[in-house]
């Protein structure tokens, strides 16, 4: 009920509830017999169009008993469960509570299964036709989304069947970036970099770190304005795994290729996330998840 | 039944019945059904077919098993089918023949009936239950119907047991009753089905058809003048009144002014509804024809012609039609619609099922990426759509398919060569499809997979579209 500023509405909808249910229980009694008319046996005196009567067929008393017993049901429900206004039943049951059991239940229901993987290096998981089953249900479920059902991502959503990794593509690298998360982050740099010439003069000079299409001359104005950038990209622009810096020199283009894509990187900046699967998914399910990946990049899918 | 409290009451406890044990054609009719319904519900868990349950609809694991075939919740439409040609025939024979349904084949009736057979045992009939429920609590009356209500929580237990026995392997269920390892919603349910069968046999009874179930309401909608129901001949039969045995029917009528009815009570007394069928045809009559098998006992004695209470239709009883013209009058309009009806869907469904494939495919689109431009190898540029798709095995064996795909040129695929799936499983494999860039018009282009099985030849094409970006 933390909608809600005073108890005042809790007090409110219990009140509606007990007095629903004492009025359901009034109502049944005061309906028990009709309104004391004396009626014609098997009639109760209604007639229309001349000879049209109504009969009074009496309901069989279990009938009413069902509406006692649904009665007394809620009643029973409402002092167990949540239901009287904010009155949290004497169960303390919640939804996030049952969530949580159900979800460790399952945990433990397939910790059996993944006890023999957890022996494995992430190498060897790698070789195991069963792990890489488990693992491809796993990355379809919950990589996929992102990084398309093969692997290869899109632009904003990097490709993990190359040999091109931001944060390093070791199994314990891999294991790391799944587990934590990353940010990766680009400063806008338009101010440090100058006018809109050396901007210009710039991005020319990063494509030609690639040997892309360029204009030699301005790629050379360009060059003296890149001590900016090798602070992370390094001194050729081939990127520092460490820090997640994207490499400059290959033909390998995240979030874009081209002239207009990398000013508009320089000018922009922009910060991608890789959201943490810490706590979505249990240590030995990374663990597996990061065999199928590292599999996707070492070995040519059969 | 006319109520006849006099008074204002809206409820009242609903008088016990006490039916009289029946003998006679409709009778005997009723045990075969009884028999055969509940030879083929008790005894289908138990069969066998290929190492498995011949019938199981296996819940948790989304497989429902039908004899030879293996239905996916995707083939659910069968089952469907299956219903709605059993509510279609439920209509034709109503039309037909009445409340046969309920009087006969329905489980409200054949549990009852067994649950009653059992109370003959124990308590005997009609006269000794009035009396027995009537006398004091004493050791007599108490081991009697400890005994009956025994004998009733087994057979309902049983019942129950068999229920669940559709749902779980029955031989499994029965392992785990007799090791008391039944636990969870097995046990439940066993116990749910264990509690309605007793409640509905032994106690509710006819209170079931009069204010529980549904079908006994609208039944009337499928009826008319033609339809076979109990009726008691009027003209005949009345005026009723008690007679000497000896007066023989030709000049019954002119010497006591009576008709052949000697008012004895019995097609009262054997109505497992109470109600009295000479008052005509009333909601309550299921339909059973036990009034008319005692009647016939009567009027034998008496020597009289049988038939006073028969299953005819209103409109022979009014112009006493003979047989012949009875049964013109089956084709009429509303039969022959049902009938036709009832035969094109079960034809439609067995077609159907006879040309239904052993798997099925099902293809799922990426829907992050719609569209990826790729340098291939050869520095060409390529267009990229991915995609999921499912192949559902529904046979019983470990089966191998291969893939392939048309609908654009150049369009080349890349996908397992050859995907195993085990017996009755389903299995996601990625896919992924490439034609040049800047080939195609920029839209949605249909494409269609083709999976094609290997150990039968048998190929299913699923449709789904290529999107090409504009650049």
């Amino acid at each position: 009920m933390s909608d809600f500023n005073s108890p005042y509405w809790s007090y409110y909808i219990g009140a509606v509830v007990v007095l629903g249910l004492f009025a359901c229980m009034f109502l049944l009694w005061k309906m028990s017999k009709s309104n004391g008319q004396p009626i014609d046996p098997g009639e109760n005196g209604h007639v229309w169009d001349e000879d049209l009567r109504e009969q009074n067929n009496p309901l069989p008393l279990w009938w009413v008993g069902l509406f006692v017993i649904t009665t007394v049901f809620s009643a029973i429900y409402l002092l167990l469960y949540p239901g009287l206004g904010s009155f949290k039943g004497t169960l303390n049951w919640s939804s996030s509570q049952e969530h949580a059991q159900d979800m460790q239940a399952n945990l433990d229901s397939i910790a059996p299964l993944y006890a023999k993987f957890d022996a494995l290096s992430i190498q060897d998981m790698a070789k195991d036709p069963q792990a890489i089953s488990i693992g491809s249900n796993l990355f379809l479920n919950n990589c996929a989304q992102c990084h398309a059902s093969d692997g290869k991502g899109s632009k904003g959503f990097p490709n993990l069947t190359d040999s091109d990794w931001l944060h390093g593509g070791s199994p314990d690298k891999i294991q790391e970036t799944i587990t934590l998360g990353r940010v990766g982050l680009m400063p806008p740099m338009a101010q440090a970099v100058g006018t809109a010439s050396d901007i210009d003069n710039l991005a020319n000079y990063v494509l030609s770190l690639s040997s892309s299409p360029h204009d030699a001359a301005k790629a050379k104005k360009g060059q003296e304005k890149f001590a900016v950038c090798a602070a992370c990209h390094g001194a050729r622009g081939q990127g520092i795994q460490a820090i997640g810096s994207a490499n400059l020199s290959d033909q390998i283009w995240l979030h874009g290729a081209g002239q207009v894509a990398i000013e508009n990187m320089i000018m922009n900046g922009k910060v991608n996330q890789m959201p943490a699967q810490k706590g979505r998914l249990s240590d030995s399910q990374i663990r597996v998840l990061s065999a199928y990946i590292w599999r996707l990049s070492n070995k040519a899918p059969s | 039944m006319q109520v006849t409290t006099p008074s204002n009451l809206l409820y009242i406890s609903a008088p016990k019945i006490y039916p009289r044990t029946v003998q006679g054609v409709f009778a005997n009719l009723r045990w075969g059904f009884v028999g055969l319904t509940q030879l083929i519900f008790y005894g289908l868990p138990w069969i066998e077919w290929a190492h498995r349950p011949a019938v199981l609809f296996n819940l948790e694991a989304r497989r429902f098993y039908l004899f030879p075939l293996v239905l996916y919740p995707q083939d659910f439409i069968y089952l469907t089918a299956l219903l709605v040609i059993c509510a279609l025939s439920l209509f034709l024979f109503t039309a037909l023949a009445g409340r046969v349904w309920c009087g006969f084949a329905c489980p409200q009736t054949v549990y009852s009936e067994i649950f009653m057979l059992v109370e003959r045992w124990i308590e005997g009939n009609r006269p000794q239950r009035i009396k027995l429920d009537r006398s004091k609590l004493n050791l007599e009356v108490m081991s009697k119907k400890l005994c009956k209500h025994f004998i009733w929580a087994l057979i309902a237990l049983w019942t129950g047991l068999t229920f669940v026995g559709y749902f779980v392997p029955i031989d499994i269920l029965v392992r785990h009753v007799v090791t008391l390892n039944l636990v969870g919603w097995s046990l439940f349910w066993v116990l749910f089905y264990a509690f309605a069968t007793y409640g509905n046999a032994g106690f509710m009874r006819e209170q079931v058809c009069k204010y529980m179930c549904p079908y006994a309401r609208f039944q009337s909608a499928m009826f008319d003048a033609d339809t076979l129901v109990v009726g008691y001949d009027t003209k005949r039969g009345e005026p009723r009144g008690h007679r000497s045995k000896h007066i023989s029917t030709e000049v019954l009528h002119d010497e006591t002014g009576l008709g052949h009815c000697i008012d004895c009570q019995l097609c009262v007394h054997v109505c497992p509804t109470g109600i009295d069928i000479r008052e005509g045809l009333q909601y309550e009559c299921i339909g059973c024809g036990a009034c008319a098998d005692v009647c016939n006992e009567v009027m034998k004695k008496m020597s009289y012609p049988i038939h006073l209470i028969k299953f005819s239709s209103q409109h022979a009883i009014d112009h006493n039609w003979g047989l012949g013209k009875q049964v013109r009058r089956i084709f009429r309009t509303r039969v022959l619609i049902y009938t036709a009806l009832l035969l094109s869907l079960c034809f439609f469904v067995a077609y159907q099922l006879a040309h239904r494939s052993t798997f099925r495919v099902d293809i799922v689109r990426d829907r992050n990426t719609l569209s990826r431009l790729v340098e291939a190898q050869d520095h060409k540029m390529i267009l990229e759509n991915v995609y999921r798709f499912q192949i559902m095995n529904s046979q019983e064996s470990t089966q191998h398919y291969e893939v392939s795909s048309h609908g654009l040129d150049q369009l080349e695929i890349e996908t397992p060569k050859l995907i195993e799936i085990e017996a009755a499983k389903s299995k996601w494999t990625v896919l992924r499809v490439a034609i040049p860039a800047s080939q195609t018009a920029p839209g949605s282009h249909k494409i269609w997979l083709d999976v094609r099985c290997l150990d039968d030849n048998r190929v299913v094409s699923e449709q789904t579209v290529f999107i090409v970006p504009s650049l």
